[in-house]
């Protein structure tokens, strides 16, 4: 079956989506992405969207429900490389994706991944930001 | 040109909806429009392709047209259904309104992606939305 | 009906192909139709001698409609012509001339060819007519477009002129607005914008509207949106150089900027810039910079360090 490859990556996970979303691939990726979490204990979890053409809420609402499912096992999120069309065409359509950490490419999105769980670290485990 | 000869595709499940985004995408690349406006056509799509799937009896079909007017050209999708069809209108297009578990985005978001937007439904018989977007400037 | 007897005006072409040159350019030379100033003889004997022999290659087909692919080459020299004498500094109405003189010379040699066929000349001379009134009001239509054309390139450049995205720092990009804003001028630019973000890298824009002279309701929302698409790109955006007149404004008109960070001016907003990258701003003091050419009193030296952060790429 069709599914869309998480790589672990030290403490994080990646995951680049590259094809079209349906349904049964988005619903695959969200149970995979949680078994994952849980199995690697990891900390962050990084989706790369720069090879996506489009994002209709369908998928706005599917990244979304991986970085409040991520949250309450304990990994951040934070969603990489949206295209300047997709950016535009989605405040257009109404969707901020609030709650979802964005950052420019790969490597900011590990910083930021790093600089956050450092902090809430410091801050001492129940303590959320 | 003969670019006015309607194209359609019929939609029953999400894989359906994947293809004809890539189909309008196609189209719209064909015609030399711009990528913000591609995206914006493709994602309007994709939004009342799906809303099919989950409202209207979830089957339907699209319809693409590429008409011109004052010399502009542009893409027209037509998404019609036989399902239970919208009693308020305007109520569905107001953002955040559902009666399915999404975001509520759907038709008042389609409606601010493209440059026309119609609708016509009726309660029991089913609903045909047509949008264009003109290629911009 | 009975088929209209056959135009000779094909015939006369290629029979006094030379002889319509000659007084074609007699015409034009003694009457007030070219400005000679703007324009050589032999030039403008090239331009007829070309005009008449895709004339005589087109008419071989219809005269009385202008439609066939026979016509092409005939339009496409008419729209150099028209483009290059726009250059030279023609109006279109002399541009017209230039086709409408030859009826003339045309005229004669068709009184001459029909002789006391008043029918068959009658005739012609309305398909000649018609047909140089075609041509001539072609160049007309060729002019305006060339017009456009010209517009349409200087809109253009302006649009980019007027629109740098400047990287003023490290992963800091500033857009100095400066002029009226449209709202098909402002989506541009800030498509641009969002561009330079991602090829950059840059993490924060700095949006400058000292320089713009009124915001109206389609502007601030372009703003806003631009603010909006580039955070979920993983930007921040600031606006700095609101003028009290455009704070105002924008209140008034209802716009929400709460979420937006604003500035009053580009160096407060470089200044929350370079703290957010993490860098530190000081003045270098004297002890610091010693250098060989001496240090004179008054010189500030400002010194960017990056305070901390070590995992900067």
């Amino acid at each position: 079956m069709e599914r869309i490859p998480i790589l672990k990556m030290g403490g994080f996970l990646l995951i680049t989506i590259q094809v079209d979303m349906h349904d049964r691939l988005a619903m695959t990726l969200q149970n995979d992405v949680t078994d994952m979490i849980v199995k690697t204990r990891a900390r962050g979890v990084m989706i790369d969207i720069s090879m996506l053409d489009m994002v209709d809420s369908f998928i706005g609402r599917m990244l979304g429900s991986i970085a409040s499912m991520s949250r309450i096992l304990d990994a951040e999120t934070v969603v990489v490389g949206m295209q300047p069309a997709v950016a535009i065409t989605l405040v257009e359509l109404g969707l901020s994706l609030t709650g979802v950490r964005t950052a420019l490419n790969v490597d900011k999105g590990m910083e930021l991944l790093r600089s956050s769980i450092e902090r809430k670290e410091a801050n001492g485990a129940f303590v959320r930001d | 040109m003969p670019l006015s000869v309607t194209e359609s595709l019929a939609l029953r499940s999400s894989e359906d909806v994947v293809r004809m985004r890539q189909w309008v995408r196609a189209r719209a690349v064909g015609i030399g429009f711009s990528l913000v406006d591609q995206t914006k056509i493709v994602t309007a799509a994709s939004e009342l392709g799906r809303n099919i799937l989950e409202h209207g009896g979830g089957e339907g079909h699209v319809y693409l047209d590429l008409p011109t007017h004052n010399s502009k050209i542009g893409i027209q999708l037509t998404f019609e259904d036989k399902g239970p069809g919208i009693a308020d209108i305007e109520q569905a297009l107001k953002d955040g309104f559902t009666t399915g578990g999404g975001l509520g985005l759907g038709l008042g978001g389609a409606r601010r992606l493209v440059n026309q937007f119609e609708i016509a439904s009726r309660p029991g018989e089913g609903t045909r939305i047509t949008i264009t977007r003109w290629k911009g400037p | 009906m009975t088929a209209a007897p056959k135009s000779r005006i094909a015939e006369i072409l290629n029979h006094y192909e030379g002889d319509l040159l000659k007084d074609w350019m007699k015409q034009q030379l003694t009457g007030k139709a070219v400005p000679t100033d703007l324009m050589k003889e032999s030039e403008l004997r090239d331009q007829c001698a070309e005009f008449l022999r895709l004339l005589r290659e087109a008419s071989r087909g219809s005269v009385t409609d202008m439609v066939g692919s026979e016509w092409t080459e005939l339009k496409n020299l008419l729209s150099d012509i028209t483009g290059s004498r726009a250059r030279q500094g023609f109006t279109p109405a002399e541009t017209a001339t230039f086709v409408f003189s030859f009826k003339q010379p045309l005229f004669d040699r068709l009184r001459q060819a029909y002789g006391k066929d008043a029918d068959g000349l009658s005739m012609d001379l309305w398909n000649a007519t018609t047909l140089l009134d075609n041509l001539g009001l072609l160049t007309t239509e060729y002019h305006q477009k060339g017009r456009e054309d010209v517009i349409v390139r200087q809109q253009r450049d302006l649009m980019e002129l007027s629109t740098p995205v400047v990287n003023i720092w490290d992963g800091v990009l500033a857009l100095p607005l400066i002029g009226t804003l449209d709202s098909e001028r402002t989506q541009v630019v800030m498509q641009n914008l969002l561009q330079r973000i991602v090829d950059t890298g840059s993490a924060i824009a700095i949006i400058d509207i000292t320089g713009v002279p009124i915001v109206d309701t389609l502007v601030a929302q372009h703003l806003l949106k631009t603010v909006a698409a580039a955070r979920l790109m993983g930007a921040d955006c600031i606006i700095s150089g609101i003028r009290p007149q455009i704070a105002q404004t924008i209140v008034h008109l209802g716009v929400d900027l709460k979420d937006v960070v604003t500035k009053a001016t580009l160096s407060d907003a470089l200044s929350i810039a370079f703290q957010r990258t993490g860098y530190t701003v000081r003045k270098g003091g004297r002890s610091e910079s010693v250098s060989s050419n001496g240090t004179e009193d008054g010189v500030q030296t400002k010194v960017a360090s990056r305070a901390g952060g070590t995992q900067h790429l």
